[in-house]
């Protein structure tokens, strides 16, 4: 293993190679593009974060007292649009995938280079439409663009915002060719399949779904837009147009766009447990597989979006039950990351209580999946906040855990320092406590029967909404938090050195910062993933000095 | 208003009883399964905490294991899935002989037309412990009818009609929502149901309308010159409506349609989608011309004519079967309406 280690101390890294922004907008290192995605979505991130914020404010009381009802229904349609396709599904592929890809499967950079960087540019781009389409008026129709509102009955501006989507799916193609070409092209010697990180299963996983799903939400827009444009009849039945056309084409993707967004997650999880474990993560294979079925049964379940919109009996008690066969496999993911655990040596940095959160969180949003995808009680609760708690457990306490997580773990490889431990450690506590003060009511509500995306609503819902506004502006510091400790880490942080975790994984055998090469002779894989047991039999980390 | 901190909602149908036993399921196997889950990372973590157990015991897998885990969530999730779909195959299916309301929603109010011919906007008036059907289009984008007591909802779509029931089992006002996002006013597309004795709703029910739903029907099938094509012998250009609805219906191309609410409908808008066997296409479409509550009135007229009668007495379920005493003189209140 030795073979593989090389030092750079005081040597140049991919982050001091070459200086001045050309430098950085022109850069075909998938190292620095990840760099300048972790940017741009941590903006975003923190703009979707603004909306939610005001979106809490107003719903601290019963009226809708705060902004106007427009005003509102832009709140949370903005909201949703910026979190889900510019932070949720690009988030950890384009900058954990990209950073770690490469690195993992010990190659220089991505299949695709230039690909790489023009799906950073496309993003903006796409990006920026989103942006134009919110200072210009924003938009009203939930993130879910449902006809014939969207068509025919909103005077904001939805084709900008779907313009800005459509251009935005493309970076997400792109991203999901490269991966998935790089994974099979480009691994090191020795580096079979089965010997790959989780962490690239998923993101294979994942790539597939980007590929295969995304063409079907970027034909829905565009029909979208066609008939607003021109009026073309194909969502609106005054046009002779199906309204539940647009919710089977929308969901087609959307559906498995939620496993886009969680499966990277779940392979950052299985990074960080078998790590701080000491240990092979237990089930290789089923874990594996586990991505690879979800990400196949995924496509097999939209229509359960749709239990209540009018489609056959039959037909839903189909969706339904393949929708509890999708669950499985996370199930089984569960179970695996917690037998990993069993026997091993188990110490608590900062991702790893990350991962704790998120292991906690998804069963919780995993377990209420079932509660919807269980046609009798989704009737009762579809549309209520019981939804918008589900979904936020699985996607902000799943996936915004995930990558907090991650990017804690990686933190040290990307920038060579360390971040603070006991600013991190609160920060990971605020979050969980916040996040579950926020959502949980909402459970309550759902139940109750509040509706989502209701500007005002009946004052015997305002307890449980008051909670969750507290909620809100505890995770709030949650999030800020770390923004602060790392941006100051950059200057005042410890050094990394190239292996501050004593993690497996061939991202740690070269120094932190990485060369721009990431590794000065290819390294030759003779060992499975996760050998914890060699790595702690050398008492030094494998790295010479 | 209400001071209290309510945590469930009122349970007032037949059907919430259902809904609220198999959630109780589901929030105990989550319940279990999160406090296990939670309780293994817990004892994990301090039984193999470094500084007790330095040395990790490397463990590759176990088939059994992943097998047990698979097996056992699959069969818990297929209890869920039998009875979620049970609940929601009488969910979907009203009751034969169930009373029936028209429900047209429009941005952002919920109007109601009652057989009888009352018609309310906002406010449902049902009586207690009868199967009541809904059937409800939309004059312009998607909304969605959810009581919460009554554990009901069911998306309302412009241009087809969709259904739903339920049977009211306390009396009492409870919440209307409108669930599915439909622009600036969504969240003031609220109202009441209003579930009344029996009594009292038929002392409702007996007061100020303007005629049945029917006979209203009736005055539009005049004046939008149906009857001129329609008649109730055989010698009109139009099929005799008489008796179609509820039965087969067949096609010049060879299909049989059952004639039900959305078909009337449809025959009326798109009358060439449908076109019965032995008849030229000729009825003019009425797309633009009548509006949701007309067409709703015409709908109601034709499934009256079922009977072989003009203007059907107002209960529409079969008196033996109502599970209440059949007020007294049902057909006399309805007289005096339609008579003028
Ligand atoms: C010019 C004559 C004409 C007029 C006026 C007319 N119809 Fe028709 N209608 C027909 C003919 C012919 C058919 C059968 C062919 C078809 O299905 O299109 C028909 C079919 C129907 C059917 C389907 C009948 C079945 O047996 O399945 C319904 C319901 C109906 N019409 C209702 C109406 C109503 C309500 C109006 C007034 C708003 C109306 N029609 C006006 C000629 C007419
Ligand atoms: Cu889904
Ligand atoms: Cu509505």
């Amino acid at each position: 293993m030795a073979s593989a280690a090389i030092t750079q101390d005081e040597k140049t890294n991919y982050l001091n190679a070459d200086y001045g922004i050309k430098s950085w907008l022109l850069t075909t290192d998938h190292k620095r593009i990840a760099l300048l995605y972790l940017i741009s979505i941590t903006m975003f991130f923190f703009l979707g974060g603004f909306f939610a914020m005001l979106i809490r404010l107003e719903l601290l009381t019963p009226a809708g007292d705060l902004v106007t009802s427009d005003t509102y229904n832009k709140l949370f349609t903005m909201h949703g649009i910026v979190m889900v396709f510019l932070f949720l599904i690009p988030a950890v592929p384009t900058v954990l995938g990209n950073f770690l890809v490469p690195m993992m499967i010990g190659a220089k950079d991505l299949a695709f280079p230039k690909l790489n960087l023009a799906s950073w540019y496309v993003y903006m781009l796409g990006g920026g439409w989103v942006l134009y389409a919110i200072i210009t008026g924003g938009v009203d129709t939930g993130w879910t663009f449902y006809t014939p509102y969207s068509t025919t009955f909103s005077n904001t501006n939805v084709v900008a915002a779907a313009v800005g989507i459509f251009i935005a799916g493309f970076s997400s193609i792109f991203t999901g060719i490269n991966f998935i070409v790089t994974i099979h092209r480009m691994r090191a010697p020795g580096l079979t399949w089965r010997r790959l990180p989780l962490f690239i299963w998923s993101n294979y996983a994942t790539s597939v779904i980007m590929v295969l799903g995304t063409p079907v939400l970027a034909i829905t827009l565009l029909l979208v837009a066609a008939e607003r444009l021109f009026h073309l009849g194909i969502f609106n039945a005054q046009l002779g147009g199906d309204p539940l056309l647009f919710q089977h084409l929308f969901w087609f993707y959307s559906h498995p766009a939620v496993y886009i967004m969680i499966l990277p997650g779940m392979g950052v999880i299985s990074e960080v447990v078998t790590c701080f474990s000491r240990k092979r993560v237990f089930g290789y294979d089923f874990v594996a597989l586990a991505s690879i079925c979800i990400a196949v049964l995924g496509f097999l379940v939209w229509a359960h979006h749709m239990f209540v919109a009018g489609i056959s009996v039959y037909a839903a008690m189909v969706f339904s039950l393949l929708t509890f066969f999708v669950a499985i496999p996370s199930a089984v993911k569960v179970f695996n990351w917690i037998a990993t655990m069993y026997q091993g040596s188990i110490s608590f940095e900062t991702p790893m209580l990350y991962a704790f959160g998120f292991i906690g969180l998804f069963t919780m949003g995993g377990m209420t999946g079932l509660f919807l995808g269980s046609l009798g009680i989704d009737v009762h609760v579809h549309d209520t906040y019981f939804v918008v708690a589900h979904f936020h457990y699985v996607m902000v306490g799943g996936m915004v855990m995930a990558y907090m997580c991650g990017l804690h773990f990686w933190w040290p490889k990307i920038t060579g320092k360390m971040y603070p431990e006991g600013w991190a450690k609160l920060s990971a506590l605020l979050t969980f406590v916040g996040f579950n003060l926020t959502f949980f009511p909402q459970f309550i509500l759902g139940y109750m029967g509040m509706p989502r995306r209701y500007h005002a609503y009946p004052p015997e819902f305002q307890v449980l909404n008051v909670l969750s506004t507290a909620g809100a502006s505890v995770l709030a510091v949650g999030y800020v938090l770390p923004m602060i400790y790392f941006v100051w880490s950059l200057r005042y942080g410890q050094d990394a050195g190239p292996n501050p975790w004593r993690a497996a994984g061939l991202e740690w055998m070269t120094s932190s910062p990485p060369p721009t090469s990431n590794f000065e002779t290819t390294p030759v894989v003779t060992w499975e993933a996760y050998n914890y047991d060699e790595i702690d039999k050398q008492q030094e980390v494998p790295v010479a000095s | 208003m209400w001071s209290n901190l309510p945590l469930f909602p009122a349970r007032a149908s037949t059907l919430a009883g259902h809904v609220d036993a198999l959630y109780f399921l589901l929030v105990a196997v989550t319940a279990f399964f999160t406090i296990l889950i939670a309780a293994l990372i817990l004892i994990f973590a301090i039984r193999f905490r470094k500084q007790k157990h330095p040395v990790a015991k490397q463990i590759h897998g176990s088939n059994a294991l992943e097998l047990t885990w698979t097996i056992i969530p699959l069969g818990i999730s297929m209890i869920f899935f039998v009875w979620g779909a049970a609940i929601y195959f009488t969910e979907t299916r009203p009751p034969k002989d169930s009373m029936e309301v028209y429900v047209v929603a429009k941005q952002w109010m919920w109007k109601f037309e009652h057989t009888e011919g009352q018609r309310e906007i906002d406010e449902l008036h049902v009586p207690e412990g009868r199967d009541v059907r809904l059937i409800m289009t939309s004059q312009d984008v998607i909304h969605s009818f959810f009581v919460p007591a009554f554990r009901v909802k069911a998306d309302v779509l412009p241009g087809r009609y969709t259904s739903t029931w339920f049977h009211a089992t306390k009396p009492g006002r409870y919440h209307l929502f409108c669930s599915q996002y439909c622009g600036t006013a969504h969240s003031s597309m609220v109202g009441w149901v209003v579930v009344m004795t029996p009594g009292a709703y038929q002392q409702w029910a007996s007061t100020g309308t303007d005629g049945s739903l029917a006979s209203t029907g009736e005055k539009y099938f005049q004046q939008y010159g149906c009857s001129t094509c329609h008649r109730s012998d055989s010698q009109g250009r139009g099929p005799n409506l008489v008796g179609i609805f509820g039965k087969p219906v067949l096609l010049d191309d060879g299909r049989t349609v059952v004639a039900d609410e959305s078909y009337i409908r449809e025959s009326i808008l798109n009358p060439e989608a449908k076109v019965v066997s032995g008849f030229k296409p000729i009825m003019p479409t009425f797309q633009g011309q009548i509006d949701e509550e007309g067409l709703v009135a015409l709908v109601a007229y034709i499934k009256g004519l079922g009977n072989g009668m003009a203007n059907p007495p107002m209960p529409v379920n079969n008196p033996e079967k109502a599970p209440y005493p059949v007020p007294p003189k049902p057909e006399a209140s309805q007289a005096t309406p339609s008579a003028k």
